[in-house]
């Protein structure tokens, strides 16, 4: 199903995931290049948001291991990754300005966690560039309680991309979303996802969203069954459709363009 | 219409607020009247008048034998040890309760130790104190802090540990470091919920306060109410109590108000 070749960007190695005796994932080999958009459904339960959790390094696969550029991935999560979650994404405490803005204070401050004077005026000033750019341009100085739930979703997907992450892992990102926002939404990320060579993976109950989304669509699904231990054996990659052959046939050019031009299509964030 | 779907008007809800005040003062002035009509020199329950004459003579003359305005020194001297009982708690309370609440290792070891010392009865201990830390400034402080801070760690430690997980993963993602986390994400979340907890064991820390005063001290509010206890003199003693209420409720509307003003975003985030 998976080409094994030792280049790619992301390889997962036989993965295995079981908390006591429930094993969740079991045997899950992949391989991802880097710049594919992944989405990955399935079931309630079958495993596809623990296996993004491994990815973020949230948890810690029972065996097997996941390579991120020939390397066995981070045990924590760092900023190699980035994250948007259904709830939760954004911190409450900070204008939305500054939920940008500190995750370029807190590399470069290991003290203080902030920045002071020039230096910070320079972040914010990146942050309102990148914040203008996902449409949130007007509520700079609000707090996150006084955005609506479509809007805190674009001032998470910012927060992540500020560290120019190599992969955006995101879990059911438009969950809590109405259809027309959730639109919206799928083309503010496929635009920034064309704009980056980012590596996208995303876990999501809405199958359409799968589809038109990805470039590639991952199903997970058990496929040994017992009806006396329904536990006994976990989801595995039963599927795995490459998708939207125009987009993907899109970034290849682009990867395929000398560096110096191609470096001139993607605007630095 | 059903009671509990009616509700009081504006200008009624202001009557509604001050009518148990009053009625409570009506009863008082008007056994106070009765009583001493039945006998002028009775002590129990004195007049407004003989108050604001014990007041007077407290607040705004001289004491003939020491030269202070024994009143104001009494406050002074309690005010101090309250703020600094309850500035040294905070602190403390607010280390080992974010400690406790987003460390796991540290949390093993505290969170046992925290439950455990929160149960014993801080008076109980008071002699403890006083055989240790002297009969001074220090054991009646010590007496507060260590009245309250375990109640403030172990809020403080609830409160960290409800701090969502993905935001904690959120800022590793966008490169904290342990340190950098608490400091950013950790402590101003906990720090609108410190300022709460601090209403909350106001009272308290007040008892603990008059508690220590009442047993050894040479000034202080609580000092002076044991003191005229022995002469029965209730009209020092209302007006007393009466300002330490005052006190302890502008201090609990100080703390709401910075709460407000410090942490704007604190009531919007909790729904």
């Amino acid at each position: 199903m998976s080409d094994k070749t030792s280049s790619a960007f992301i390889q997962v190695n036989n993965l295995w995931q079981q908390y006591g005796d429930q094993v969740v994932l079991e045997r899950l080999n992949l391989s991802v290049n880097e710049g594919e958009f992944c989405t990955l459904v399935g079931a309630s339960g079958c495993g596809k948001s623990t296996f993004l959790r491994l990815l973020l390094g949230q948890e810690r696969a029972s065996r097997g291991q996941i390579l991120l550029g020939g390397q066995p991935l981070a045990a924590e999560p760092d900023a190699s990754r980035g994250v948007v979650f259904q709830r939760y994404s954004v911190f409450p405490h900070l204008s939305v300005l500054d939920n940008v803005a500190i995750g370029l204070e807190l590399p470069r401050s290991p003290v203080l966690g902030r920045l002071f004077g020039g230096a910070k005026r320079q972040a914010r000033e990146q942050a309102a560039q990148l914040l203008g750019k996902v449409g949130l341009g007007h509520a700079l100085d609000k707090y996150p309680s006084q955005l609506s739930g479509g809007m805190q979703q674009r001032l998470a997907i910012a927060q992540a991309l500020i560290m120019q992450p190599r992969v955006l892992l995101l879990d059911e990102p438009f969950g809590a979303l109405d259809p027309g926002i959730r639109k919206d939404m799928h083309a503010l990320l496929l635009e920034l996802w064309r704009e980056t060579r980012l590596t996208v993976f995303m876990v999501t109950h809405d199958l359409a969203e799968g589809f038109s989304l990805g470039t590639r669509l991952l199903v997970f699904d058990k496929v040994r069954l017992d009806p006396h231990a329904p536990n006994a054996f976990g989801a595995r990659i039963t599927y795995d459709i490459p998708l939207n052959s125009d987009r993907r046939a899109q970034r290849a050019a682009v990867d395929a363009l000398p560096a110096h031009l191609s470096g001139k299509l993607q605007p630095a964030l | 219409m059903r009671l509990i779907n009616r509700h009081p008007e504006r200008s009624g809800r202001l009557m509604l607020v001050l009518l148990p005040f009053a009625l409570l003062l009506f009863a008082y002035f008007i056994g106070s009247a009765q009583r001493l009509g039945d006998n002028p020199n009775d002590k129990l329950l004195p007049s407004a008048s003989q108050m604001s004459a014990a007041v007077e003579r407290l607040a705004f003359t001289e004491d003939k034998r020491s030269g202070h305005y024994l009143f104001w020194q009494d406050s002074a001297a309690s005010l101090k040890r309250l703020a600094m009982g309850l500035g040294i708690a905070a602190v403390a309370g607010l280390c080992l309760g974010i400690a406790a609440g987003s460390l796991p290792l540290l949390s093993a070891p505290l969170s046992p130790l925290l439950t455990v010392l929160s149960m014993v009865p801080p008076l109980a201990i008071l002699p403890i104190l006083f055989i240790v830390f002297g009969l001074g400034e220090l054991s009646k402080v010590m007496l507060i802090v260590i009245g309250i801070t375990p109640v403030l760690a172990r809020d403080l430690e609830q409160r960290a540990r409800e701090i969502p997980p993905e935001l904690l993963i959120k800022a590793q993602t966008l490169g904290a470091s342990t340190w950098t986390l608490i400091l950013r994400v950790v402590l101003p979340q906990t720090l609108p919920r410190l300022l709460i907890a601090l209403r909350l064991v106001l009272g308290s820390a007040w008892l603990f306060l008059i508690a220590a005063e009442a047993i050894a001290a040479t000034d202080g509010l609580g000092y002076r109410i044991f003191l005229v206890r022995r002469y029965m003199a209730m009209d020092v003693i209302l007006p007393y109590v009466a300002w330490i209420t005052l006190l302890a409720w502008l201090m609990d509307l100080g703390l709401r108000q910075l709460t407000r003003l410090a942490f704007p975003w604190y009531e919007g985030a909790k729904v």
